[in-house]
């Protein structure tokens, strides 16, 4: 396959232009604004990194958020302790994280299957009690790790009076934002959102050369037979462990990134609910595709946002052309799904893609542009859907 | 001693729950070969039968009262419960009977809930991996936890015990011991007889009856028992309707124990899973063992003796016996070879 390469560099190319666009792109759809621009960005490196374990190996991980968890507790310490600079922050939570998830990953990965899935998630529910219990000193419990005024950071100079520590990036603060009017709109570009897609870019080029290489074809491997490499006289635990601490990394990274933006991490970013929320973001996609993950990951958290802020009198205007009967009934119905109620409508769209687009997002776009092309690039897409199921 | 046997039988009550669900797991995944992380959300919807049930038998009706008044001077409200209303010292019998009674409701109604949620969904999954299987059955108890939550609020909603039974029962004197060492609650005396029940006579229904010997052939070789002439599928089905049934009868009778929220069911649903693994997936007396021991093993780890030795360990008990257990005994205490294992 020699344009493999010419559509890898394409592909590279339109995915690093659509990021660093995102805050003109998205602004029209009422999501340029850096909090959830920084949202897209972090989720997106969490879920890349999630789908190398899951999407390559099929093996189905329901304790990753503990690495996020792990991570920006790292970064928070970091904080307090070193310096407000982000850098060494990130690098010391991709560190611990990496460090946990050679630990759990060496223990969880000899089991394979359902039980794998049991062992991570006890991992991950272990620290999650362990946070708020009696890992208090490290985690400071409930009430989550803040930074405050007077620790030590020996590698800042003193704060000024009434000056407070801000993340930056040598000087440059996370949260500075360039207002600037395009378009008739105001387009809002944030320093730290530029960080996170910086991080974003490198994750996804660093997955596809995963996905391109020897490495990335022996996971597949192990995805689809594991008895018959064992077999071969090949040991399979190392390459399945290296992709387990891949995704660990990314995790961590993930978690360094969210406290970088918002100095602060509490335990319930390790719940196994926020570990299931990856999954969903992951297969939403497409679990085994390139942007997959990606795409998820940015829906998920849009609706999030979009759907959670919608109230009654929004949906009142959007039933208003109805007779007022059918309003009441219609606006009744539908605020069971936005609101507090967004749960409800995440559960529901994630059943309607297992069930009915078990591919993801991207097998739907191949299914649809299958409908346009030749019946021989229309099997072609077929092989791509068989392998984007999961083995497991 | 008497420390002992005290939390021995505080470790009970939370062991029947687990059992029960573990029950209803094992039964789901060795007839069916289903993964079903829907599990915990029946559990939720049987207490919340017992809410339900509850709530119609207290709705009251108001009466302005022509005598007295309130402090403000309007006329004082007086609410009687329909129930009493209509049907005398027997309604005010049902209400404080509610939890008990709401068993009435929740076994037909929870037969439903899992037959139709067999054929209308899982139906449609056997042949997908098993990672479809954990997601799909996920999104659903996650619609199935939201719609309670729109129905019923998000706060837990307490359900009183019948009054003869929420006392507490004296034990140290059945042991011989002087009364009042060991008291111990009257309703988890009567959840555990409870799950004893239920957890008994689904093995006898198994082990003796006809159509329990099917199921187990066809849990033995679904193939053969097809073969034979038997429509197996629909046997199944009903095992999936049962299976749901002890979920939910588990949780109604656990509402005077713990208020139920929406969220109880995921809750119960992590531990249970851990239970079935550790017990031996496929394996039914396996996990109804797993799920006592887990339940006892947690109450001895709550205990403040043990606590001060070992910080933290009642939160993390579960989850480190259930790695010690796979590392060591990979498929569980009494697992079955090749179950899960490809």
């Amino acid at each position: 396959m020699t344009s493999t390469r010419t559509s890898d560099t394409l592909l590279l190319t339109v995915f690093a232009l659509a990021v660093l666009t995102g805050p003109i792109v998205l602004a029209p759809f009422g999501a340029g604004y850096p909090d959830l621009l920084q949202k897209f960005a972090i989720f997106g490196i969490f879920a890349i990194g999630f789908n190398i374990l899951f999407g390559l190996t099929g093996y189905l991980s329901f304790g990753h958020a503990a690495f996020l968890g792990v991570g920006s507790y790292a970064a928070v310490w970091a904080f307090k302790g070193l310096t407000m600079n982000i850098l060494p922050a990130i690098l010391l939570s991709v560190a611990v994280a990496a460090l946990f998830s050679v630990v759990i990953g060496y223990i969880s990965l000899r089991r394979s299957g359902i039980y794998f899935s049991i062992l991570t998630l006890a991992f991950a529910q272990m620290s999650y009690n362990l946070a708020y219990s009696v890992l208090t000193p490290i985690t400071n419990g409930e009430t989550g790790l803040q930074i405050l005024l007077d620790d030590p950071r020996v590698l800042d100079p003193a704060l000024g009076e009434g000056e407070l520590p801000l993340t930056n990036l040598f000087g440059l603060p996370m949260n500075e934002t360039w207002n600037v009017p395009m378009l008739g709109m105001e387009m809002q570009f944030n320093v730290g959102f530029y960080v996170c897609a910086a991080l974003l870019i490198l994750a996804f080029w660093v997955s596809m050369r995963i996905f391109r290489s020897p490495f990335g074809m022996m996971l597949r491997a192990v995805k689809s037979n594991q008895n018959r490499m064992s077999y071969t006289g090949l040991d399979t635990k190392p390459y399945a462990l290296a992709a387990f601490v891949i995704s660990g990394v990314y995790a961590g990274l993930a978690g360094g990134l969210l406290a970088a933006m918002d100095p602060l991490a509490g335990a319930e970013r390790m719940q196994w609910t926020a570990s299931g929320e990856v999954v969903l973001m992951t297969i939403l996609g497409g679990a085994g595709t390139l942007l997959g993950p990606v795409l998820g990951a940015g829906l998920i958290k849009y609706f999030e946002n979009i759907f959670s802020a919608i109230n009654e009198g929004i949906l009142q205007g959007f039933w208003g052309f109805l007779p007022e009967v059918l309003r009441d009934a219609m606006v009744s119905l539908s605020s069971l799904f936005v609101g507090e109620g967004w749960h409800l409508t995440l559960g529901a769209l994630f059943m309607v893609i297992v069930i009915f687009l078990p591919g993801g997002l991207v097998e739907g776009a191949q299914r649809i542009m299958g409908l346009f092309r030749s019946r021989k690039s229309r099997a072609a897409g077929g092989d791509g859907r068989r392998a984007a199921a999961p083995a497991e | 001693m008497d420390a002992i046997v005290l939390q021995i039988l505080n470790g009970l009550d939370k062991g029947s729950a687990y059992a029960m669900i573990a029950l209803g797991l094992t039964l789901i995944f060795g007839t069916l070969g289903v993964v079903n992380f829907a599990h915990g959300a029946l559990f939720m919807l049987g207490a919340f039968c017992a809410v339900a049930v509850n709530e119609l038998l207290t709705m009251n009706r108001v009466v302005l009262s022509e005598t007295e008044t309130t402090a403000w001077g309007s006329a004082l409200e007086i609410r009687t419960p329909y129930a009493e209303v209509w049907f005398g010292d027997l309604g005010t019998w049902l209400i404080e009977w509610s939890v008990p009674v709401s068993i009435l409701i929740a076994l037909p109604f929870m037969l439903l809930v899992g037959v139709a949620m067999e054929r209308g969904l899982i139906r449609h999954f056997y042949k997908r991996p098993h990672a479809d299987q954990i997601l799909v059955t996920f999104g659903l108890a996650v619609v199935l936890q939201e719609i309670v939550k729109a129905l019923f609020g998000a706060n837990p909603i307490p359900q009183p015990a019948p009054d003869g039974l929420s006392g507490m029962a004296d034990f140290g004197a059945v042991f011989g011991l002087e009364s009042g060492q060991i008291v111990y609650p009257m309703w988890r005396l009567v959840y555990f007889l409870f799950a004893a029940a239920v957890i008994g006579s689904v093995f006898a229904f198994l082990r003796f009856t006809t159509f329990g010997m099917v199921v187990r052939a066809g849990m033995a070789d679904r193939e053969t028992v097809g073969l034979l002439g038997i429509d197996i599928d629909r046997r199944f089905t009903l095992m999936f309707g049962l299976a749901a049934a002890v979920a939910g009868l588990a949780g109604v009778m656990y509402t005077p124990i713990l208020s139920p929220d929406y969220h109880l069911g995921m809750d119960f649903l992590v531990l249970s899973f851990v239970v079935v693994v550790v017990g031996g997936m496929g394996s039914l007396p396996g996990a109804v063992a797993a799920g006592f021991l887990l339940g006892i093993l947690q109450s001895f780890a709550s205990m403040n003796e043990v606590k001060s030795i070992l910080p933290g360990i009642d939160q993390i008990i579960i989850y480190l016996v259930a790695v010690v257990i796979l590392l060591t005994r990979p498929r569980g205490l009494l697992g079955r070879k090749g179950v899960m294992e490809s």
